[in-house]
């Protein structure tokens, strides 16, 4: 009868292995009030006065806006390009299905199994033939790639729950493929390609490997940002806070506002 | 408007081979329903019409001029789907003015013809709703409407009265049917109801397995099968098969045994019958051609009485096995436990040979 209400001893374990799980963001977050003593002091301090010191300094030296900027063009960029190059591919897969069209599905998404460090030096060098290090373009093109075999599979799930007669009605209304795209795909999965595009958009901003290592001052995003205060010239903790906290905040509130529609887009076809 | 010819059209999926070597001319304006279980092929054979599905091999006219090839929207024929494939997210002035649109013609053209059909259809009060808000009939209507307003040659429905509930079928069944009769339009119709075959068809294709098993009008079907599959399919409750010896073959009359003691005698055919004297055959009877006698050349005890109102059905276990059901009418005192005696229309009635091909009707057209 009960059997819906979690035990007591129950509720307690998940609440602690909560708390272990978000424990260094939220050290994180406080950290970034302090002052640099209070960020190294031992024991650590719980109670103090907070400042914002270290966030006026963390935007004064290092150009945040420049890299939030950047980071803005490259997840947006990225994943306008990946719906494009993804939408007609996933319509010609769910609705003109070849023979190996099950083995192209499954080899791109074998491709996000690559470790990225794998393909470095190859991408590095055609990067610095063809002068795109250090380059937004670059960094778009590299993200859509990355995402591209995510965003094909979400969308090829959302077109198979399209009834097909709706297209072949459309087909024998002489309508085409481009047109059927426009008029009927679109609207009719636009949820989808929302979905799609929102994970996207966290994905290619919370990409740090490609960020960090195909770019520099120019072309870096957030993530090359905080990547530069472990510099050489010491940890400043307070001041590494305070820049995570700045890079980490407009993705999460953007990921808080989407979570409704993240999750019915990740969750589609599972259930009937 | 459009007459249809399939010559030796086939279908192949791989080695299977869903529809084999059709022929069959649909004259203009004629309503023609295929029907047969399902996997007969009926549904493939639309498609392959309306250029969903490739023709495999054979050849499809269409007014004459060859349409293998052509695109489906370029062969002049609208379809209905099964499941109405409306679009979800347009209104049903949308819908139904949706090709048009697409096909660049002017706004107030669209507007003119989608009225048109609007007010062909009783549709004019729901013409800004949306689909989600309609109900089965009418989202069918909305289906018919989208395909009207095309001004097709001809109309190709795919079983569209499956999803509506028994009163509403019946309801559209005369719809259809007058419709037909407004449009004068060419209509090939696919449904696995023979009931539905029966009542809307000019013409009826019998499939089978891929195959054509007969073509002929309702009546012609239901007293002239040309063999026990089209027998059987068509009428409900189902012709009675009764197995039968041919002891005599005379010139003027035919007997056969039905069991050692019971003989039934028949007015021979011309020509005779190309059966050999004690050939085994299959007699089939209708249940309304059956009825209760004091002494008749079928015995046997009375297993269920269904009562239905306007006639009586009674399932009677014959004393050589089989169950015989007997149509007879609404007052039937038939007690269920009672032993029976029954005798056959004198001149209604199929006989079959061993490979089931009718060898002749009784019936008198």
């Amino acid at each position: 009868m009960n059997e819906q209400r979690a035990s007591l001893p129950g509720t307690i374990a998940a609440w602690v292995v909560a708390f272990l799980m978000v424990f260094p963001i939220l050290w994180m977050a406080i950290t970034a009030f302090k002052t640099e003593s209070e960020a190294i002091a031992i024991p650590p301090l719980l109670l103090f006065r907070p400042v914002l010191s270290s966030f006026a300094a963390a935007l004064a030296q290092s150009g945040y806006l420049h890299f939030a900027l950047n980071s803005i063009i490259v997840s947006l960029g990225s994943t306008v390009l990946a719906i494009l190059i993804a939408f007609p591919a996933a319509y010609a897969m769910a609705f003109q299905p070849g023979r190996h069209t099950q083995d192209l599905l499954v080899w791109m998404l074998s491709t996000k199994m690559l470790p990225p460090v794998g393909v470095l030096v190859p991408i590095y060098l055609i990067f610095r033939d063809t002068g795109l290090l250090d380059t937004v373009e670059g960094l778009v093109i590299v993200d859509t790639l990355m995402n591209l075999p995510i965003v094909v599979w979400m969308l090829f799930s959302f077109f198979r729950d399209i009834p097909r007669d709706i297209l072949e009605a459309a087909h024998m209304d002489g309508v085409g493929p481009r047109k059927q795209m426009m008029h009927l795909l679109l609207p009719l999965a636009s949820p989808g390609i929302a979905s799609a595009a929102l994970l996207a958009i966290i994905l290619s901003w919370n990409e740090a490997f490609w960020s960090i290592n195909l770019t520099a001052a120019h072309a870096g995003t957030l993530a090359a940002y905080i990547a530069r205060y472990s510099a050489p010239e010491g940890l400043f903790w307070a001041k590494l806070s305070a820049a995570s906290v700045l890079a980490v905040a407009p993705i999460l509130l953007f990921g808080c506002l989407a979570q409704r529609r993240l999750v019915r887009g990740l969750t589609v076809g599972a259930v009937k | 408007m459009a007459k249809l010819e399939l010559r030796k059209v086939g279908k192949f999926y791989g080695g299977f081979e869903a529809v084999k070597s059709v022929d069959l001319t649909v004259e203009d304006r004629e309503f023609v329903v295929f029907v047969g279980p399902s996997g007969c092929g009926k549904t493939t054979l639309l498609r392959m019409i309306a250029g969903l599905e490739d023709i495999s091999s054979g050849e499809l006219f269409i007014d004459g001029a060859r349409a293998n090839a052509v695109p489906p929207d370029k062969r002049g024929l609208a379809m209905v789907f099964q499941s109405y494939a409306l679009y979800p997210h347009m209104t049903v002035a949308g819908n139904m003015g949706f090709a048009l649109k697409m096909a660049g013609a002017p706004k107030a053209e669209i507007a003119e013809k989608v009225q048109e059909a609007a007010r062909v259809l009783q549709l004019e009060p729901l013409l800004n709703r949306r689909p989600r808000m309609l109900s089965g009939g009418q989202r069918q209507r909305v289906a018919i409407g989208r395909a009207i307003v095309r001004s097709p040659k001809g109309f190709l429905f795919d079983e569209p009265l499956s999803n509506l509930d028994a009163a509403l079928r019946v309801q559209m069944r005369t719809e259809l049917v007058k419709l037909h009769q407004a449009l004068a339009a060419t209509m090939i119709y696919v449904t696995h109801d023979q009931v539905e075959a029966m009542t809307m068809a000019d013409r009826i294709v019998v499939l089978e397995g891929g195959r054509v098993a007969q073509v002929g009008t309702p009546l012609e079907l239901y007293h002239r099968p040309a063999n026990l599959f089209v027998a059987g399919f068509i009428g409900s409750p189902k012709m009675n098969f009764l197995s039968a010896r041919a002891v005599a073959i005379g010139p003027r009359e035919t007997t056969l045994e039905l069991a050692p003691d019971r003989v039934l005698a028949f007015p021979s055919p011309a020509p005779a019958l190309a059966i050999a004297p004690g050939a085994a055959v299959t007699l089939g009877v209708r249940p309304e051609h059956l009825r209760f006698v004091e002494s008749g050349p079928l015995r046997g005890v009375v297993d269920v009485v269904e009562h239905l109102g306007v006639e009586t059905l009674v399932y009677v276990k014959e004393s050589s096995g089989g169950t015989v059901i007997v149509r007879t009418d609404d007052l039937s005192r038939v007690r269920q436990g009672e032993t029976v005696s029954l005798a056959l229309h004198p001149d209604r009635g199929s006989l079959f040979d061993t490979a089931g091909d009718a060898l002749f009707h009784l019936s008198p057209t």
